[in-house]
């Protein structure tokens, strides 16, 4: 009896929040979309930054890219904080499996002198790299415009640290957890000529100043070559030397890179689909960072791996992703 | 000297840190209020792994406290084994 | 050799600092170009200690778990019908105000933290940073999923970041976070981590979250203390952010000390909504908020600052106002709200006779001297039927934004009014407190976005306020606005309770 009274005096009076029902419509919402959408402050701001006198503290001109909303950029992945951690978590707790596997099996031990000698040369320093990615993706968090984009350039940026821990981990893995690993790994990142190129364009990207700019070049240039080279191609050349199970150690930035690229691909198309201009422009940074990516990232590949096609196996998989995404020059 | 104090959402976990607290910190006073337990003391407070684990009657990794914790006043020392708070003076 | 294995704390310094590096190639500076302005000398940022020590993996993993119990609830109380468990729908109000006033400030803590964890030069506090950042961003969803509930049955939530950018009291908490995150990013953190989060947001989220518990409220009182759980992390970073910088340098101590006086005084004044919320909105008390105050201020402040002294640091200017002002500023806030309800997106009300019982003995040396007798002649006018509205729109304090209604605390029948003359205009304060403010930085808070002023510019559509309040601020007219009695939130909750249902 009584839940027939409760259905018939508790039809509640609107059915989500009014910004939700102007861009959708009167109808039940998803929690993405109440947790994203309008969020941030857009009217009416009391103070000029005190480090940036020529914008408002949420400014659309922090970049060259117009969007008639920036709300259009939303993610495909839906997430919002709680999906976030909570899909985070379970990728994770793999990890950690595997880690332990490793650690307990001794795997460590069974590498060759060689082996550990690349790693410490080439995969270690990449976190470095992350660290890079955490800094550019804070910065277009930070300077961005609307939460649909912000909140994932947050997200990524709390993965790439992510990222940037699990590679130090093979590398406490590999010295029993004394991070002598870490301090030769840095060595290599700080002196050894082959990286340095590469360490010159990260320092370069943390002081460009259009925030997109900057999320292309690293989210989707410096990205998807590093990724093709260090995650296929020295994958595939570790296993060569008998090192399969570092397979174990980096899968988790394997799931990411897919996971994420789902997230960027829309994004961009998007942006890219919004206009000519935008476009161009699209066209112009991913031209001027693509070019300067390849040159740097030339003797560390070199020194490498074998293959001398490799950077151009590299270069193919990021042009086939332009293409996908829309974006020609 | 001053009081330092945390409290607790009032919770399953949390009783078993309390019990912990009262255990390892003679002088501290539990104070219930809705929905959380506040635990204070003069000078001093520690949360012990190892006691924790004891009332718990598993592994508790320290961490695990911020899953209940609400709120703390003094300055933190966190590591391994213990969370202790304190006042200098 | 059997390498030395590490201990926690230098194992997440090699997972978080050691990943940093110094520049070869570019310029640092300009990497990381606001860390000078502020005057803030920072000569070691190896010195960092770090507040908490949470790889990623951790985070992700507490966080979690925290969120898996967390959104349970939430599933729990819409399928349940959570909201007609609250002792009384006037209570629901007091979670208006928080949607509308407190969770866009999560939003712009979000983005604060974002800014000051990508702009530190020291790698351990940028990422401390982001983590609060990341933090802060899942209060105000978890914020908007808990009141989204709410939404579907009470007025006033609806339009909720639309209103914040606008409405006139909701600039007093806009204004606030926007102070701080146009200023530098020291102040920021000393404006933040420090003089809020560390020695004011208890007396938000405890003993108000308490409240809500005591009311029946599952939902804000799940997500309060869930939040609070993240708040420990955040409070320990506004201790060592403050710790770090009297430590690295004695020219750094009276900036510092400059920026507590300032942000104590903004954090009292921002507060006085809360004192307000909680005893006047509460239904079920917990504590008056004097007794909030005295617990969560004057003790554990004066522990803390006393602490700090040896780093030359005293207690907050005008300390010893906010002593006299706790037996006052909730009443008065209360009354500015009441007598412009009309223009208010939620419900005010006089307190029953029982709750002014309970004001005159948790105010037994001010209530019935001076507040009792405005609302029982309140009480004779609404009976005549002529509840009373404050027709003329208040004037502004150009600080804090608060209606100028706050006394003088040595003569609580005379209200306050300051003023400072600054290039050729008159600008009007509450108090010392903000007219001090205003007179160090009078190039900044001239620009204030005073939302009475702007009316009368005609910045915010509309002839009239009643043109403003629904057109500019999307208010609906008589529904989200006036007193609750007669509401429709009153009508639906008496028709559920008659039907049994609440």
């Amino acid at each position: 009896m009584t839940i027939e009274i409760k259905t018939a005096t508790l039809q509640p009076i609107r059915n989500t929040f009014a910004n939700i029902e102007r861009r959708f419509g009167d109808k039940p919402a998803s929690r993405y979309q109440e947790a994203t959408y309008d969020l941030q402050g857009e009217a009416n701001f009391h103070y000029r930054p005190l480090w940036q006198p020529q914008y408002e503290l949420n400014d659309k001109s922090r970049t060259k890219i117009k969007m008639n909303d920036w709300y259009d950029l939303k993610d495909p992945r839906q997430f919002y904080y709680g999906t976030y951690v909570q899909q985070r978590a379970k990728h994770q707790e793999a990890t950690e499996t595997n880690y332990s596997f490793f650690e307990k099996r001794g795997l460590a031990e069974h590498l060759s002198e060689e082996v550990k000698s690349y790693l410490l040369t080439y995969l270690i320093p990449l976190r470095h790299v992350e660290h890079t990615a955490n800094l550019n993706n804070m910065y277009g968090c930070a300077f961005g415009y609307g939460t649909a984009i912000t909140q994932a350039l947050l997200y990524n940026a709390m993965d790439r640290l992510g990222n940037a821990q699990y590679l130090s981990r093979i590398g406490l893995l590999l010295d029993g957890n004394s991070a002598e690993s870490l301090t030769t790994a840095k060595q290599e990142w700080l002196k050894n000529p082959v990286w340095q190129p590469m360490r010159a364009l990260c320092e370069e990207m943390t002081t460009v100043e259009d925030w997109f700019e900057v999320f292309i070049a690293q989210d989707l240039v410096v990205d998807t070559l590093i990724f093709n080279l260090f995650y296929s191609q020295l994958d595939e050349k570790l296993a060569s030397m008998g090192a399969r199970d570092i397979a174990l150690l980096t899968e988790f930035m394997q799931v990411w890179n897919k996971d994420s690229s789902r997230w960027l691909d829309s994004v961009l198309k998007t942006v890219a689909s919004e206009s000519e201009d935008n476009s161009a422009l699209l066209g112009e940074w991913v031209q001027r960072w693509r070019k300067k990516t390849l040159e740097a990232l030339k003797p560390v590949v070199a020194s490498m791996l074998d293959n001398s096609d490799a950077l151009s196996i590299a270069d193919a998989s990021l042009e086939e992703r332009l293409t996908k995404i829309g974006i020609t020059y | 000297m001053s009081k330092v104090y945390l409290a607790l959402q009032d919770n399953d976990d949390s009783r078993y840190i309390v019990e912990a607290i009262i255990e390892d910190n003679q002088e501290a006073t539990v104070i219930n209020q809705p929905a959380m337990i506040r635990i204070e003391s003069t000078g001093e407070l520690v949360v012990r792994r190892s006691t924790v684990e004891e009332k718990i009657g598993r592994d508790w990794d320290v961490q695990e406290l911020h899953l209940s914790l609400i709120t703390l006043g003094g300055n933190v020392d966190e590591d391994e084994d213990q969370l202790r708070l304190s006042w200098n003076v | 050799m059997v390498a030395k294995k590490l201990n926690l704390k230098d194992k997440y310094r090699a997972l978080t600092r050691d990943l940093d590096w110094d520049y070869d190639y570019s310029d640092r500076k300009k990497a990381f170009p606001y860390e000078e302005f502020e005057g803030i000398k920072i000569t070691d940022w190896s010195k960092w200690e770090d507040p908490f020590r949470l790889t990623m993996d951790a985070y992700w993993k507490y966080q979690a778990e925290k969120e898996k119990k967390l959104y349970a609830i939430f599933d729990a109380f819409s399928q349940n019908n959570g909201h007609l468990n609250v002792t009384d729908a006037r209570y629901v109000n007091a979670i208006k105000v928080f949607l509308t006033g407190v969770s866009p400030l999560e939003y712009q803590a979000f983005q604060g933290y974002a800014h000051v964890g990508r702009q530190f030069g020291g790698a351990g506090a940028r990422v401390a940073c982001q983590m609060q950042s990341i933090d802060e961003l899942r209060h105000v969803q978890t914020q908007v999923h808990a009141m989204s509930h709410y939404n579907k049955f009470f007025d006033g939530f609806q339009d909720w970041t639309h209103m914040h950018d606008r409405v006139w009291y909701l600039s007093v908490p806009k204004s606030f976070f926007d102070d701080a995150r146009s200023a530098g990013p020291f102040e920021f953190l000393i404006a933040i981590s420090f003089s809020f989060e560390y020695v004011l947001t208890n007396l938000l989220f405890v003993p108000f979250m308490s409240g809500a518990a005591h009311n029946g409220d599952m939902a804000t009182c799940t997500f309060g203390f869930s939040a609070q759980s993240d708040e420990a992390r955040h409070m320990t970073l506004g201790l060592e952010i403050i710790k770090f910088l009297l430590e690295q340098h004695e020219d750094n101590v009276p900036i510092v000390q400059k920026w507590i006086d300032k942000w104590f005084w903004r954090g009292t004044r921002l507060l006085a909504i809360v004192a307000m919320m909680m005893d006047y909105m509460l239904p079920n008390k917990v504590m008056s908020w004097k007794e909030a105050w005295e617990v969560y201020f004057e003790d554990a402040g004066g522990a803390l600052f006393k602490d700090l002294a040896r780093y030359g640091i005293r207690m907050p200017k005008f300390v010893e106002t906010t002593a006299k002002e706790k037996e006052h500023i909730s009443h008065q806030a209360w009354w500015i709200f009441y007598t412009h309800g009309h223009a208010a997106g939620f419900h005010t009300w006089i307190p029953s006779d029982e709750e002014l019982d309970w004001l005159s003995e948790k105010y037994p040396d001010t209530f019935d001297k001076y507040y009792r007798p405005r609302w029982e002649l309140a009480k004779e006018m609404e009976a005549r039927g002529e509840r009373f509205y404050t027709k003329a729109l208040p004037q502004l304090c150009t600080t804090c934004q608060i209606p100028m209604g706050f006394t003088e605390m040595d003569n609580p029948t005379q209200i306050a009014y300051r003023s400072s003359d600054y290039e050729g205009e008159k600008y009007h304060f509450c108090s010392d407190g903000c007219k001090h403010i205003f007179d160090q930085e009078p190039e900044k808070y001239v620009q204030s976005w005073l939302p009475v002023h702007q009316i009368y510019q005609g910045n915010c559509g509309g002839a009239n306020v009643e043109e403003v309040l629904r057109d500019y601020y999307k208010m609906n007219l008589g529904e989200d606005n006036m007193d609750f009695k007669g509401s429709s939130d009153e009508k639906r909750w008496n028709e559920w309770k008659r039907k049994g249902v609440a």
